[in-house]
């Protein structure tokens, strides 16, 4: 596979994969309606690594949900890898991992991940093929016949981008897949994600409340704020493509880090920020 | 590569999958059933020391004489030969011939209770088909649901004692209306759990689906009827054991002769001559239910291996 498209050395002509113009959300309506996201553009290209951060109820997930045409925007015009979400659905472009896993309990884990592919007629030996590439892609060959309540958080968090990635979707959505995770697995996932990434040249939609895994993970972090939802800020993360533990120990990255939190802080004055790890606040103000 | 695969470390696998029910634990069942019927027929016996009718033993034992009396201390109508026939007397029933000269009851009655089984069996089938297709009809089809849905619940309000006779009349062949009145009885509980079972899957795996553009079919087959499974078997239980009473009735409607139907009408004309004839056919009777449910239960079990962590010590 290619490694993925460094952003902002974009000489290079690549087309737009999500291209979001003036899009909105309302749910309900009338004296009810409740809007979820207001006026957003935003372009997508080939092989990034996006996310989206900001605090609860800026619309993040609905962001994430319309893209996804697992809802349908009020305003604007949507349109992945140029045409109408839900062709792009019934294309298959799509990957989406959740927070929760949401295996199948009654399959085992190579028929959990076997699953797209069967629903999408894929013949059985590329099925078995496929599962087992993937099931060593996320370092779980031992574990195909097992069923998911044998493994733990970690690992069923793992079969489902494994299974998201099984029929080579063009674009991931992951909304908060960590979410649930404690931080050091967090951190192992993030790192494996990371070189999944690197592999596959996906182009990820990645929703978080983490500001070190937004900045670790993305190629630029999409910062919002609440009520009514937007982007308020859109922040490179011109950090080398090779990233790894020193990464996350570099000046570069606290700087990052703390670019994000203060984008996040200037729309949300109140306390109730994204949470950050007290090690990670001290250190981050301490180079800042 | 970047040093991120030296962080994955593999975790260490979770210890190896136990079997859903050990051993052990079903032997402690099977114990537990034993203690009960034991209590039971501990209570049954003391009822009639109490206040059944007096009885004499009278003979010789290993070679010693012996003559005992017993007159209870009072005298309960419902603790009398009649009503509650010995423990004892049941079980020699089992062994007594049926008629003079013939095979003993416990056989005939085995035959009879084949008989039966097999036409709740064939009304099970059928009636848990019908009641999955209806549930699978409710819950693609709000219209359906709401027109039908009525009427399959006043359907179980008629008592089936009306019902079988027009079974019978509508469809003359015996064998065959008995096992539309055990099919009546079965179709009800299969369509309450399956609409249940069908609409209790994730909301968040029917996302899932929708991504992969699966077709209604697929969900189906792939999401919902495996989701309700275990709501399923809840349903095919109380089935179960409804349609042998389904199949009872229907023989006892339709006259026919060969199964237990026929053998409670039969002992329930001679009851004050040997009543404990009578309370034998209900004893095989639920032999019969309890043969069927743990069929069903086997059939779960079968079907779903592995899917659940084994639960200790709470059954």
């Amino acid at each position: 596979m290619t490694s993925a498209g460094v952003p902002g050395g974009g000489a290079v002509e690549v087309p737009a994969v999500v291209e979001a113009v003036g899009v909105g959300k309302v749910f309900g309506a009338g004296s009810t309606a409740v809007t979820a996201i207001e006026s957003v553009d935003l372009s997508i290209r080939q092989g990034e690594f996006i996310s989206l951060i900001g605090p609860s109820g800026c619309g993040k997930s609905t962001l994430l949900r319309l893209i996804g045409d697992l809802t349908h925007p009020t305003s604007g015009t949507l349109a992945i890898n140029g045409k109408p979400a839900a062709r792009a659905r019934s294309d298959r472009d799509y990957g989406m991992v959740f927070q929760a896993p949401v295996l199948m309990d009654w399959r085992t884990i190579a028929k959990n991940i076997e699953l797209p592919l069967e629903i999408m007629g894929f013949p059985p030996d590329e099925r078995r093929r496929r599962a087992t590439e993937l099931l060593k892609l996320v370092e779980l060959e031992g574990f195909a016949d097992r069923h998911p309540w044998q493994l733990s958080g970690g690992m069923q968090q793992r079969v489902a981008i494994a299974r998201a990635l099984s029929f080579d979707p063009k674009l991931l959505l992951m909304d908060e897949p960590f979410g649930a995770l404690d931080e050091m697995t967090r951190e192992r996932m993030n790192a494996e994600l990371m070189s999944i990434w690197r592999r596959t040249g996906t182009t990820i939609v990645f929703v978080t409340h983490s500001i070190p895994e937004a900045v670790f993970l993305s190629t630029r972090v999409v910062v919002m704020s609440a009520r009514p939802g937007r982007i308020s800020q859109v922040i490179d993360i011109d950090l080398p493509a090779e990233r790894s533990v020193e990464t996350r120990e570099s000046e570069r990255y606290f700087r990052l880090v703390t670019r994000v939190r203060e984008a996040l802080r200037q729309f949300e004055p109140t306390d109730e920020g994204p949470e950050v790890t007290e090690a990670e606040r001290v250190r981050a103000e301490g180079l800042a | 590569m970047t040093t991120a695969s030296g962080f994955l470390r593999r975790g260490s696998a979770p210890a190896t999958a136990a079997a859903p029910r050990t051993g052990r634990s079903r032997t402690r069942r099977w114990i537990g059933i034993a203690i009960v019927l034991f209590a039971l027929v501990l209570v049954w016996e003391a009822a009639k020391w109490i206040g059944g009718d007096p009885w004499r033993l009278h003979g010789t034992v290993a070679g010693v004489q012996v003559d005992y009396e017993h007159v209870p201390p009072l005298d309960w109508r419902i603790a009398s030969d009649l009503s509650l026939p010995h423990v004892w007397d049941i079980v020699r029933a089992f062994v007594d011939p049926a008629q003079r000269g013939g095979a003993p009851l416990g056989v005939v009655l085995a035959g009879q209770a084949a008989f039966t089984f097999g036409e709740a069996l064939a009304g099970f089938a059928l009636g848990s088909l019908l009641g999955l297709a209806l549930g699978v009809a409710f819950v693609h089809s709000r219209l359906a649901e709401r027109a039908l849905v009525p009427y399959v619940v006043a359907s179980q309000t008629v008592p089936i004692l009306a019902i079988a006779p027009l079974v019978v009349v509508a469809l003359k062949a015996d064998w065959l209306s008995v096992m539309a009145v055990a099919m009546y009885l079965t179709f009800f509980p299969v369509t309450i759990a399956s609409m249940r079972g069908l609409r209790a899957f994730d909301p968040r795996s029917l996302e899932l689906f929708r991504s992969y553009a699966a077709t209604r079919r697929q969900v189906l087959w792939q999401l919902r009827l495996p989701t309700s499974v275990p709501y399923l078997f809840s349903g095919f239980r109380v089935a179960a054991a409804a349609s042998v009473i389904g199949a009872i009735i229907g023989e006892q409607t339709a006259g026919v002769a060969a199964g237990l139907g026929s053998a409670i009408i039969n002992y329930n004309q001679y009851y004050t001559s040997g009543p404990e004839r009578l309370w034998a056919t209900v004893v095989m009777c639920t032999l019969v239910g309890f043969v069927f449910v743990g069929g069903v239960n086997l059939a779960e079990r079968i079907l779903t291996r592995g899917r659940y962590r084994p639960v200790e010590g709470l059954l």
